[in-house]
């Protein structure tokens, strides 16, 4: 088997560390160039299945503002962001909303959209 | 929160007294506001130019803020939230009036400002001891870059965009072209390609981006948006709306390369120029700006050249992280504390700030060496590693990587400013 070297940007802060990971078959075999353990746990996730933080805003029926804006509970694969993008585009809820209710939940891809502002009904201001 | 109870004809102006006035209810300003009450201020006047309080953290949807002085990864709103939950505690103290713009500021002594405002209803003026002006920045536009070409729709700010978006839910466009890779151009690529419009590429005038590289993995890379580094704006072209934009290569001068010339057809452009801190009032107050930060010139009290007059968040820099911006709010609170309490600030001679070498500014720009301060900079250039040294204290500090788009910042010890003298010079290579 052969060994594969790939070089990840961490994200986790803004550094930005240029960190390498050599795998076989899936299987880690070395990692160099963090600079704290997150960039281990960030390079290791990246290679196998890369997650993203995901945000969007969802529009709001007889509310103050006429959006609200969204984050997903937990981070989500990447190549499932805009997929998930789609399928709130068309979706609407009635306010009023609180930050951290739950906005929407796909029911098959079992992500969670918590709201991350305050949304009262229309006539007063957040 | 109460807001102010006051009943404003166009007839007469109506004048307050106040010991505090903050101009705009941003991250800085709400900041300042809560650590003011909290050093015992008694009556805190915010002014907020807008009908809602906490300035672009409502648009700011995305992760990132909080992370150093709450510890935890906030999107913009739930920021705001948090620090409206501190500012309760002190409503007493504290009264925001919104739909009013401070249009100037005043200085009737030492000790006193008259704090000019308009609001629908009329005209109103607060007599304060101490002004903190937290304002923010605005964008750079179009014009400002010299692009050229026909007046059509479809052409916005990047914040314009996020407003848009974010607020309205509102798409500006179906295929879209950025110019300037800054990090709010790139977060809204990323917002565009993920609300279904094709975001056709991102031109950048330089040789390397200016937004941070986590920005350029997750937003363009993690998505194949083209970045056309070395390549300039020069104009926008269409009937009624935006038809195409013309770029071409630029040269080590930034001069177009001539017949290097392509059309990129799309029907917005974003404009993601920058900020520069909109600072017009001070300027009209007397307080001195510095051209290279676009802000005033200020001591490690965070007061302009103008005393009494202290300013912190983007209007007095351009930060990236807005939990620099809360901090300059509350350095500005407490200065204030002390410019009351003992009738002006306890320095008569300052160490002055200079620079060398890879370093475009760093302020505060004088120091009184009473106390620690933290210094807020930017280098010109990327450079990777780098060393920060200060010859007058035998300071020298190794940085892995240095970028334009990346605040520096370090404490300065008071016995170290002390032993400096007359000037400290911070130089880096």
């Amino acid at each position: 088997m052969s060994v594969i070297e790939r070089e990840v940007i961490c994200l986790v802060c803004p550094l930005g560390c240029k960190i390498k990971v050599k795998t076989r078959n899936n299987e880690t075999l070395e990692i160099s160039g963090y600079q704290c353990p997150k960039g281990i746990e960030y390079s290791k996730q990246e290679v196998t299945n890369p997650l993203r933080p995901f945000m969007s805003v969802i529009k709001v029926r007889n509310g103050a503002f006429p959006t609200v804006s969204v984050k997903a509970e937990s981070l989500v694969p990447k190549r499932l962001l805009r997929e998930l993008s789609r399928r709130t585009a068309c979706l609407k809820v009635e306010a009023p909303v609180k930050c951290k209710d739950t906005v929407y939940e796909d029911p098959e891809l079992k992500i969670k959209l918590l709201a991350t502002r305050n949304v009262p009904k229309a006539g007063k201001y957040g | 929160m109460t807001a102010y109870t006051i009943f404003i004809t166009s007839e007469k102006i109506v004048t307050v007294e106040a010991d505090l006035v903050i101009v705009g209810a941003g991250a800085a300003g709400l900041a300042a506001a809560w650590k003011a009450a909290e050093t015992g201020i008694k009556r805190i006047l915010l002014l907020e130019r807008t009908e809602i309080i906490g300035g672009i953290l409502l648009q700011c949807i995305h992760p990132g803020f909080g992370l150093h002085i709450f510890r935890e990864d906030l999107s913009g709103p739930e920021f705001l939230y948090k620090l409206l939950e501190y500012l309760e505690k002190y409503k007493d103290q504290i009264e925001i009036v919104t739909n009013a713009y401070v249009h100037g500021i005043e200085t009737t002594s030492y000790y006193k400002k008259l704090v000019k405002a308009m609001t629908p209803k009329g005209l109103f003026y607060a007599e304060t001891k101490a002004v903190i002006y937290t304002a923010g920045a605005r964008e750079r536009s179009i014009f400002e870059l010299g692009i050229v070409g026909d007046r059509v729709a479809g052409v916005f700010t990047a914040g314009e965009a996020q407003t848009l978006m974010d607020i309205y839910g509102v798409l500006p466009g179906r295929k879209i072209l950025i110019v300037g890779s800054g990090d709010v151009g790139l977060i809204m690529a990323r917002r565009l390609y993920l609300e279904g419009a094709e975001v056709v590429g991102v031109v950048e005038m330089m040789p390397y981006p200016s937004g941070l590289t986590k920005n350029i993995v997750q937003c363009l890379k993690d998505f194949n948006i083209p970045l056309h580094l070395n390549h300039k704006a020069l104009a926008v072209r269409g009937a009624k709306r935006v038809k195409k934009v013309v770029i071409a290569k630029v040269d080590k001068n930034l001069e177009p390369v001539p017949g290097d010339e392509k059309e990129i057809e799309c029907d917005a452009v974003i404009i993601a120029a920058g900020l520069t801190p909109d600072i017009n009032i001070l300027e009209d107050a007397g307080a001195a700006i510095d051209p290279t930060t676009g802000g005033p010139i200020v001591n490690d009290f965070l007061e302009t050249t103008v005393p009494g007059i202290h300013v912190a968040g983007n209007a007095l820099v351009i930060n990236d992280l807005v939990d620099n911006a809360a901090e300059q709010g509350y350095t500005a609170a407490k200065s204030v504390s002390t410019f009351m309490k003992e009738g002006g600030l306890p320095a008569l001679e300052w160490t002055r700030v200079r620079v060398k070498g890879n370093v475009r500014f760093f302020i505060p720009h004088m120091l009184s060496g009473f106390k620690d301060v933290k210094m807020y900079g930017r280098s010109k250039m990327p450079q990777s590693p780098s060393t920060l040294e200060i010859p007058e204290i035998n300071k020298k500090r190794k940085i892995t990587a240095v970028k334009p788009a990346e605040m520096v910042t370090f404490t300065l010890k008071k016995e170290e400013i002390r032993k400096a003298g007359k000037t400290i010079t911070i130089v880096m290579k």
